[in-house]
């Protein structure tokens, strides 16, 4: 069998003789492969790449046509000029304490409750989580009147707090972490109590470390735009 | 025993409280309100007190045409959006669960659009659909005009396309996660029990994604009849009603229309048709999601 180079130099000089028929077949699986994740990272990206072209053109460049798919001048200074009479500074800034809060209070509110609902026996658990379920179904809409009455009761208009309390908890956190508590071995909880490990120290060191970075990074950064989001309304 | 039991309770109560306190101060109590808000219909002109109507508002309203109406574009949109999200998100995670180099360069472009906002999506959308400048109006010979999201059959599609594109990066990176839990072990073992690729995804892969993919189904479709920010954004419920959805008319209502009794009955009946459609999915698919670990 010849080296990879070997091969995969048969399949770029299109001598496809030089290359064993199982090598062939697999090569041409992997070109098929990167073509297709070619076509769907362009199609994925190409939205944001137009945004960013748009942002870079002055106002008759954005009215040409046809639409200009690169910006022949960039103009840096629209950036600028977003930052100074935009005040986009404070604004990033406040998003940026309103997220980082809201995620670290949702990741510990909703491994607390996941664990109970996973691991814990107690009564009403299943109408507890229902509870928690249908606090996603109450349209945000509804509840911003009432909201606004209660945080100004509380003394907190204006203010941090008001931006952040009323979401450090989530029903789609504490969805998704039991999701995932759920497929972690029985086996794995029951040594730890044999250890003599309380069911705080439990959850704390073993679960969360086991449920890795690929279940948690994803989820941290859905929350961050959540976040996110709610600090451009607000300013806006 | 007796002891250990109550500790056990106590626990449980112990970790549930800082969510269920949240929910109950900033999500059910302000529920309530609006279900009691229902109950009265706001005066003609303002400043006079509220009349109070009981459930007449409530059937009054619920068998309008104009909530029928919302309600089915509403089940339009969702058809639209979900289904079509989650396979798209689950096939580019398998497209990209093969260790071939660069593959983390797709991975990241893949996952990129959890970077954008629904106002990031929405407005980059409106942009590209905009019947003067917008590069999509352009391509589909839609310059001029009313435009793509001024058009009576193509605005709901459009905020759905919207909606795909914004939810596939959470989609794709919730897929993939659950890809790589799959232990290679199994599918080794498929192998070599001479299953063929595409047999073992079925029968191997796919049941063990099913805790996420019925997660992704139960979100998919609460999130699905809130869509908001896409409608405010590209058509604000136009053109002539045709993408007010029923979380738009709850908006509208209330804020614009000053009618908070007649958004706060919708936003019950937005609220008790998310419930039963949800118990639904639980009692039908819950049993057929399988969990590889100790979950009860």
């Amino acid at each position: 069998m010849p080296a990879p180079d070997a091969e995969f130099a048969g399949v770029l000089s299109g001598d496809w003789a030089s290359v064993p028929v199982a090598a062939h077949r697999s090569r041409l699986r992997a070109v098929l492969r990167y073509v297709l994740l070619v076509v769907v990272a362009l199609v994925v990206l190409f939205p944001i790449y137009m945004t960013i072209v748009t942002s870079l053109l002055t106002s008759p460049q954005i009215a040409h046509r046809p639409p200009l798919l690169y910006p022949p001048s960039p103009q840096w200074s629209n950036y600028s000029t977003a930052f100074t009479t935009g005040d986009l500074g404070v604004y990033l800034r406040n998003s940026a304490i309103q997220s980082v809060s809201i995620t670290v209070a949702v990741v510990l509110t909703s491994v607390l409750a996941a664990y109970a609902f996973t691991f814990v026996r107690f009564p009403f658990k299943r109408v507890l989580f229902a509870v928690c379920l249908a606090s996603l179904m109450v349209p945000a809409e509804v509840t911003i009147i009432p909201n606004y009455q209660t945080i100004a009761a509380f003394g907190w208009l204006n203010s941090f707090p008001a931006l952040i309390v009323p979401f450090m908890a989530s029903g789609i956190g504490i969805f998704l972490f039991r999701q995932s508590f759920r497929q972690l071995p029985g086996e794995l909880r029951d040594a730890a109590r044999l250890d003599g490990l309380g069911h705080l120290q439990l959850t704390a060191a073993k679960l969360v470390r086991r449920m890795g970075a690929s279940q948690q990074a994803p989820w941290t950064e859905e929350l961050i735009q959540r976040g996110q989001a709610r600090g451009q309304r607000s300013g806006l | 025993m007796w002891l250990r039991k109550v500790r056990e309770t106590a626990t449980g109560y112990l970790f549930l409280f800082p969510a269920i306190g949240l929910f109950g101060l900033f999500v059910f109590y302000p529920l309530v309100k609006t279900a009691y808000l229902g109950f009265y219909a706001q005066p003609v002109f303002p400043g006079l007190p509220a009349k109070y109507m009981g459930f007449s508002q409530y059937s009054s309203v619920l068998s309008s045409s104009e909530f029928l109406g919302d309600l089915w574009r509403t089940v339009l949109f969702v058809l639209f959006t979900m289904p079509l999200g989650i396979a798209l998100g689950l096939a580019m995670a398998v497209l990209a669960h093969k260790k071939l180099a660069g593959i983390r360069v797709f991975r990241t472009i893949f996952s990129s659009t959890i970077a954008t906002s629904v106002a990031v999506a929405s407005v980059i959308f409106f942009t590209l659909l905009d019947p003067q400048v917008g590069l999509f109006s352009y391509w589909l010979g839609q310059t001029g005009g009313t435009g793509i999201l001024g058009s009576l059959t193509w605005a709901l599609p459009a905020v759905a396309v919207t909606t795909i594109w914004l939810n596939l990066g959470f989609t794709f990176i919730l897929m993939s996660a659950a890809l790589q839990s799959v232990p290679d072990e199994l599918l080794e073992a498929a192998a070599v029990d001479g299953a063929s690729p595409t047999a073992s995804f079925w029968r191997v892969t796919f049941p063990l994604l099913s805790p996420q993919l019925f997660f992704v189904g139960v979100i998919g479709i609460i999130s699905g009849f809130q869509a908001f920010g896409q409608i405010d954004i590209l058509t604000q419920g136009g053109p002539e009603n045709h993408t007010t959805t029923v979380l738009y008319d709850i908006y509208e209502n209330v804020f614009d229309y000053n009618n908070s009794g007649k958004g706060a009955v919708m936003a019950i009946a937005l609220f008790v048709i998310l419930l039963v459609l949800t118990a639904l999915q639980f009692l039908v698919l819950q049993r057929r999601v399988f969990y590889a670990g100790a979950g009860r």
